[in-house]
């Protein structure tokens, strides 16, 4: 009997211990932190650096939003409107002039003033050649600034950025950009502090170490602690300028890469935000109405591009038969399952008043048709082709769904095989691929960010595919001054695009996450980006 | 060999412009003759002045290891003690009780737990006394309620190994004569069994531990991910992932390192407890 007994015992004593032990006993860690103000924030991976130039990673983008401010900010609910952020006041002149009146109130976390001298000196960091910015391409519509950026011109004073006086900054652009406020809000555009710069090896170091040993930013909040792989703290900065709307008491970001991690974390109470949910539980949390599930729309979309320098692959009518063979929506309801809208253009609808051309949906009939044309009745002497994705379950899923597809509606034999992710970004920069898996995030919320990529040329345009009145269009696009005229003009580029088919959209990805009824002021954004000043948490019942 | 793989440090989905690509090239030494490269890798790594890493801008390697590794040695250490504390009795008590149920279950058990991997026990163990008893934390690792889980998860993956090989030995000294001449001159069972077998039964549990040990406390990226724990074995993986030379180079040389002085280690402690090889 004492035998039997003594095991549960000893588990029980054990338990009671552990439970003794560490902060939350008896209730959850999102309660405690609730009560605290503190957001409990599921941030996807390590951000690799918290430099607002030198980032390239969402998580990255998320935390930098908190610490950095630009001269316009996000809106707390709508991406289209600019939120005035370090710029109080602004005017053009033909979309192409600007000039920018800076709070005369706007500090640094060490309590400098900032001033217009201090967006002249970022934006000459992020322009520099020998910082090697990855994004410093966002800053290319500033007259000369490609130029520079390319070591074509050194003198920087040619760039088409001054400071007027401490508080006005003007800005000349290449050519009218009717969105330019849009593009103010990506961190390539913030200030860095210049005298911290310069002290932690100047403004061409790229691996400076300042944000790691002293982070000074001009954002809602401050760096408290950022230590690898375990947690970013940020809290508020009582020199931001407008401290007395941040509600927060601060946010504690967590880098859990794996998904099924963050579930089990979020459902232990560890956090108030879980930014991906593991699709096979999608359909669960549905059915059961779980209170924090929210699927919105995103501007993303997910592709198949094609490799039209591969002889089979060149005719368009074998792009469009591939394109007509595929059924999205069963892809979407079977595989996807988070209530994603089929894509039938490259460009989510609804970015700016935009409405993308779309090609033809799923027409199996056609699509045999069109590959007999092509010189390929039934599949016949077509030859085995193969498609390519990044090692995911979910990826596997939708290539295997695919293949089926065409074998039985076209009568083709296609390969897929996974690669790891460097080996498959080497596959599709060699075009050492046939069909390959691909994705992009808007950087913008302007309908060229997803266009502009497939311009000949341009780096990301990995298909082969290039055609001049596309490029003609896109660049008329550019240098328009009209608005609708100009989404007139990139839609007949799109309409190009989906006639000729580099790529076959299959559907635009939705932000699936969950979200605890506790954290007020949260909208849904295609841009996925917030203010966190205008975030808070409110417990249940309380006022 | 690792520069063989496929893709580099600065690919990425976004193609980074070709101009900015040389200039990364440049500061980082990726444009030297690959000769000139590998012996000065070989120089900075002999003399400790670790280059700049390119996935932790402003980071070297002795930076990752010094925050990362003294979590992954202090849970490999725990997990150590659960395997021992665990397995041996176990294997002791089955050869003790050879094919009773003393001997039945637990090697039952352990069969069960050298088969399930840790990714299984983990989210099971999490489950049950993380969410549903509420007992412990599922992730982190700061409070004893954080270090549970992830220290018994490794713990029993391994006590399972333990009690198998020591049940195995035990078993082969337990008939040998020295044990039977033992029992003849009248040495009580537990005695017989806990001093002179034990001796002679624990030798290869010796050896297993020395690699174990190296590999327990250069981390667990499997138990380090689902317990989300800042240990090492996290940036093992990463570091092949995101192609960053230097840190593949670093951690693997840590490894290295940590195998041979864990085999040192368990060499000495086998002349200890064995008086044939100190003889020899």
């Amino acid at each position: 009997m004492i035998r039997s007994v003594f095991p549960t015992f000893l588990l029980v004593l054990v338990a009671t211990f552990l439970s003794s032990c560490g902060p939350g006993s008896g209730d959850n860690k999102r309660d405690t932190a609730t009560q605290k103000g503190i957001l409990l924030f599921g941030n996807e991976a390590e951000p690799p650096s918290l430099d607002a130039h030198l980032i390239t990673t969402i998580p990255g983008f998320r935390v930098v939003n908190a610490l950095t401010e630009g001269l316009i900010a996000y809106h707390k609910s709508d991406d289209n409107i600019p939120e005035p952020g370090v710029a109080e006041k602004w005017t053009h002149s033909d979309n192409q002039y600007w000039t920018f009146h800076l709070r005369k109130n706007a500090r640094w976390s060490n309590g400098d003033i900032l001033t217009a001298h201090d967006f002249i000196y970022s934006f000459e960091r992020a322009l520099s050649p020998q910082l090697g910015a990855r994004y410093a391409e966002m800053l290319f519509l500033i007259k000369n600034a490609e130029a520079f950026n390319k070591g074509e011109l050194s003198n920087f004073s040619e760039v088409g950025v001054k400071a007027i006086n401490d508080h006005t900054l003007t800005i000349e652009l290449i050519g009218p950009i009717p969105y330019f406020l849009n593009l103010l809000k990506h961190p390539t555009w913030y200030p860095v502090h210049p005298s911290t710069i310069e002290k932690y090896g100047g403004m061409t170091k790229p691996d400076s170490n300042w944000t790691r040993e002293e982070y000074v930013g001009n954002g809602p909040f401050i760096l408290e602690e950022w230590t690898i792989n375990k947690i970013i703290s940020v809290r508020p900065n009582p020199m931001y300028w407008d401290s007395k709307t941040v509600r927060l008491n601060g946010i504690d970001f967590f880098p859990i890469n794996d998904i099924s991690t963050e579930d089990k974390i979020f459902n232990s109470g560890g956090l108030h935000y879980q930014n991906t949910i593991p699709s096979d539980l999608i359909p669960g949390y549905k059915k059961a109405n779980d209170p924090y599930l929210r699927m919105e729309p995103w501007m993303a979309s997910y592709y198949y591009q094609v490799n039209t320098e591969e002889p089979h692959l060149q005719d368009k009518r074998v792009r469009q038969a591939l394109s007509l063979a595929i059924n999205r929506r069963a892809i979407v309801k079977r595989i996807m399952k988070g209530d994603q809208a089929i894509a039938l253009s490259v460009t989510p609808s609804g970015i700016a008043g935009y409405t993308p051309p779309q090609t033809e949906s799923f027409n199996p009939k056609k699509a045999r048709q069109l590959l007999a044309e092509a010189g390929y009745p039934n599949g016949t002497g077509f030859p085995k082709t193969n498609l390519v994705y990044n090692t995911s379950d979910q990826h596997k899923a939708v290539a295997e769904s695919i293949q089926q597809m065409w074998y039985n509606i076209l009568g083709i034999e296609v390969s897929i095989r996974n690669l790891e992710w460097k080996t498959f970004i080497s596959a599709r920069e060699n075009k050492d691929y046939e069909i390959a898996r691909s994705g992009w995030i808007g950087d913008y919320v302007y309908p060229d960010t997803f266009l502009t990529l497939w311009q000949s040329g341009n780096g990301n345009n990995t298909t082969g595919w290039s055609n001049p009145r596309y490029d003609q269009l896109i660049n008329d696009s550019l240098v328009e001054a009209n608005s609708e005229r100009r989404l007139e003009l990139l839609a007949e580029a799109e309409k190009i695009l989906m006639d000729e088919l580099p790529l076959i959209p299959l559907f635009y990805y939705n932000r699936i996450y969950r979200i605890d009824p506790t954290v007020k002021n949260w909208f849904p954004k295609i841009s996925d980006s917030r203010n966190y000043k205008y975030i808070y948490l409110e417990a249940e019942g309380s006022n | 060999m690792i520069r063989l793989a496929p893709g580099g440090p600065f690919s990425d989905e976004r193609k980074i412009a070709e101009h900015i690509l040389e200039q990364q090239k440049e500061y980082y030494g990726y444009n030297d003759p690959i000769i000139t490269q590998y012996f000065r890798t070989l120089g900075q790594h002999i003399t400790l002045d670790l280059p700049p890493l390119t996935s932790h801008p402003g980071l070297t390697a002795a930076d990752i290891i010094t925050e990362s590794f003294p979590t992954s040695l202090e849970l490999g250490l725990y997990s150590i003690i659960i395997a021992l504390l665990i397995g041996i009795p176990a294997g002791v008590l089955a050869a003790a009780k050879k094919n009773s149920w003393l001997d039945h279950i637990p090697m039952s058990l352990s069969m069960v737990g050298i088969c399930m991997p840790t990714f299984v026990i983990g989210p099971l163990l999490a489950i049950v006394f993380g969410i549903w008893l509420n007992w412990t934390s599922v992730s982190g690792w700061e409070y004893p309620r954080d270090k549970a889980l992830p220290s018994l998860t490794l713990g029993l993956f391994y006590a399972a190994y333990v009690a198998r090989l020591t049940r195995g030995s035990m078993l082969e000294v337990i008939n040998s004569d020295f044990i039977r001449t033992a029992r003849a001159k009248g040495v009580s069972e537990v005695r017989t069994i806990l001093v002179h077998a034990l001796r002679g039964g624990i030798m290869p549990v010796i050896s297993f531990l020395g690699p174990t040990l190296a590999g327990l406390v250069t981390g667990s990226f499997v138990v380090e991910s689902i317990f989300q724990i800042p240990g090492i074995g996290r940036h093992f993986i990463l570091a092949a992932v995101n192609r960053d030379h230097s840190l593949i180079l670093s951690t693997v040389l840590l490894y290295a390192a940590l195998i041979m002085l864990a085999n040192l280690l368990v060499d000495i402690l086998q002349v200890a407890l064995d008086p044939k090889l100190r003889q020899q």
